[in-house]
């Protein structure tokens, strides 16, 4: 019984990094209809954005928490004004293609300058050790994992639900011309909302950086997972998203302890059946 | 037709000057380096292999039985398909005469199969598993550097001395996780302790924590990581932010070698006890060795990188006794001759293919005691040959006469 507690606790902390990612990744098709494939790598640019920070400039892991996210942002909207945005007249394909062709140009380049092996990175000793819970050994890193990622899914679920910033993005997705005639500056807002999810991207490699090593691959490890949690929640769906998120990561700790040799697919599995019964996905509307 | 005139002179030139070495196929020798070089074993052996493989080929000339020598290389990603339809292809096409290296146990049982159906000549430096030399083993096919016993009697033993007498098992889920494993185990249940339990992890995870977690409330005192590459640093990393070992738990990690060792830092890898094949600081002619390779690549080999070095070597010299790059007269010419390079100093190949030399008992130093770059190990013992590796009337092989 002690040790199902900690399983949980630590389905929800992976969790935590689905949620994450998967928010990044729905708010940019909720928005845009573009399937970003180069998530895995904003992700991976935000763990090594820190670990140069750091290297080169002595940042530490707090401003880097800032710094990172910011610095990717801007990349991707020069990414997405110059190149991404050419494409949102034509099928929907093409900027998938171009995404994944970015991934993979951008890990390319990292594996060639780094090696295929991480890079460590230590946690800010203030959240270094752990702490005895009675049924489990806590790391305090992990602990700050799971509360922080909570706060920026809630953040960003308030800001595009509740704001009005996020009513004109809700309401440019629907109908562009009309937004644009009532003076809002609609392009402008697409190229926001893609960085904001390519920072939402980097955000969570910054915190990753000191759990996993940082390394070129570390992105496409998780890619494949965070579209399965997309794909589950409903496509768009941010709500969706973060729950679908934690949850997946908790079925996935659980499997850890059942039956561990099938920790890797048990995500899939549940996606092929949520599929079958519900193909607009949990929290999807029907088209 | 001129130009077929010109073209035809020149393969008649070609053939003229490698009638010297008539007996080579296609007038060149041909070494391919398959493995891992951009997955969890791209340091293990990686694209540093392939530059120890040219390595060895420079140092010898560059010709074995008048013929020139070529080495190529190619990434399998450590999946058995891809890598057996890239030897298939080099076989078939390329004019491959060998493959070397062969990194990860699923794909050196796919490869060494598979050679023994062309009758080529497979040199594994990279896999673990015993099975290569037993119940699978081929006369063309031969295992260098180490193997899943060496390393169960090498740790493994050493643990067990120490007290280390119940263990649990993380163990990476394919043949080589099972085979060291099984090896382990074994060891340690005929030194009179326990197996409390294991767990299979899949390759390349990244998460260990609920793994830990198992293996922490099982009450073992040592946890054997049953896995390599960056699977083990990783698990080794988490292990310590769990409190594992501040908690009074040992890790053995089972297959750990100089590479990892560096990419984890002094400060994490102190005090691991691990077993190699080679130390390049081991005495003065392989700290030259390894100097020569710092200064191709900017890091120490390790025993897959060195092994490497020495199977190329191996090779060349045993076509040139034979003669030939036949399959059959060079397998014949390496059973026979003694195995003498930086690598292994008094080697010899058993029936079943396996090179039995020593292997080296060693424990990570402390951030303190290295002032070398690379220096990283305290060499604890020397484990003889005979000791570390099979007997290899006993490895199940049906080349051995029983």
């Amino acid at each position: 019984m002690q040790a199902l507690f900690g399983q949980l606790l630590i389905g929800l902390i992976n969790g935590s990094f689905y949620a994450l990612l998967s928010l990044g990744l729905a708010v940019i098709f909720g928005l845009l209809r573009v399937i970003n494939f180069a998530h895995g790598a904003q992700y991976m640019l935000g763990a090594f954005v820190a670990f140069l920070l750091l290297q080169y400039f002595g940042i530490g892991y707090w401003a880097a928490l800032i710094v990172a996210p910011l610095i990717v942002g801007l990349l991707g909207a020069v990414i997405e004004r110059t190149m991404l945005s050419r494409l949102y007249n034509l099928d929907p394909l093409y900027g998938l293609l171009f995404t994944f062709g970015l991934a993979l140009t951008i890990e390319g380049t990292f594996r060639y300058l780094y090696g295929a092996s991480g890079q460590p990175y230590a946690p800010p000793p203030l959240l270094a050790g752990g702490t005895n819970l009675g049924f489990m050994f806590l790391p305090n890193y992990r602990g700050w994992v799971v509360v922080v990622s909570l706060l920026a899914c809630l953040g960003t679920w308030l800001l595009i639900e509740k704001t009005k910033l996020g009513s004109y993005l809700r309401a440019a997705t629907e109908n562009a011309t009309l937004v644009q005639v009532f003076g809002v500056n609609v392009p402008v807002l697409l190229t926001f909302t893609y960085a904001l999810g390519a920072a939402l991207a980097a955000f969570a490699g910054v915190l990753a950086a000191p759990i996993y090593q940082v390394s070129p691959l570390m992105g496409s490890n998780m890619i494949i997972v965070v579209f399965a949690v997309v794909v589950v929640g409903g496509m768009g769906s941010i709500m969706g998203a973060i729950v679908t998120g934690y949850m997946l990561g908790i079925a996935e700790g659980l499997t850890k302890v059942f039956y561990p040799e099938a920790s890797n697919i048990v995500i899939f599995v549940i996606m092929a059946i949520v599929l079958l019964l519900r193909p607009a996905g949990l929290f999807g509307r029907d088209a | 037709m001129r130009k077929n005139l010109i073209a035809s002179t020149a393969i008649l030139l070609a053939m003229g000057t490698s009638a010297f070495a008539a007996d080579v196929s296609d007038g060149k020798v041909k070494i391919g380096i398959l493995n891992d070089q951009s997955g969890v074993y791209a340091d293990f052996g990686g694209k540093w292999s392939y530059e120890a493989a040219k390595m060895a080929v420079e140092d010898y000339g560059g010709k074995a039985a008048g013929a020139p020598v070529e080495v190529v290389t190619a990434d399998h990603q450590n999946k058995a398909d891809i890598a057996s339809n890239i030897a298939r292809q080099w076989y078939d096409t390329e004019q491959v005469d060998s493959i070397m290296e062969l990194t990860s146990s699923s794909v050196g049982l796919a490869v060494q199969a598979l050679s023994k159906e062309k009758k080529k000549i497979t040199i594994n430096t990279g896999a673990a598993t015993t099975e290569l030399t037993g119940k699978q083993c081929s006369p063309y096919g031969f295992h260098w550097a180490y193997d899943t016993h060496s390393l169960a009697v090498g740790t493994g033993g050493a643990l067990v001395k120490q007290g280390g007498d119940s263990w649990f098992f993380l163990t990476a889920d394919y043949a080589f996780g099972y085979s060291l494993e099984e090896n382990t185990a074994t060891f340690v249940k005929e030194n009179g302790g326990t197996v409390a339990g294991s767990v299979r992890h899949p390759l390349g995870t990244t998460d260990y924590s609920s793994f830990l977690l198992q293996a922490q409330s099982s009450g073992a005192k040592v946890i054997g990581l049953a896995n390599a590459g960056l699977d083990t640093s990783n698990a080794i990393k988490q292990a310590a932010e769990f409190g594992i070992v501040a908690g009074g738990q040992r890790l053995a990690a089972l297959l750990f070698t100089l590479a990892e060792v560096h990419g984890l830092g002094l400060e994490a890898a102190q005090g691991l006890t691990l077993t190699e094949g080679f130390y390049w600081n081991r005495d003065e002619e392989s700290a030259k060795f390894g100097k020569r390779f710092f200064e191709r690549t900017g890091r120490m080999p390790n025993m897959v990188q060195a092994g490497t070095y020495s199977a190329v070597t191996q090779y060349l010299k045993a076509i040139d006794k034979a003669g030939t790059d036949d399959g059959d007269a060079v397998s014949k010419a390496l059973h026979e001759m003694p195995v003498s390079d930086v690598f292994a100093q008094n080697g010899t190949v058993a029936p079943n293919g396996r090179m039995i030399h020593d292997m080296y008992l060693l424990e990570v130093k402390k951030p303190g005691e290295s002032d070398i770059a690379w220096d990283y190990f305290k060499v604890l013992a020397t484990i003889p040959g005979k000791d570390a590796f099979i007997d290899p009337a006993k490895s199940g092989c049906d080349l051995v006469s029983q």
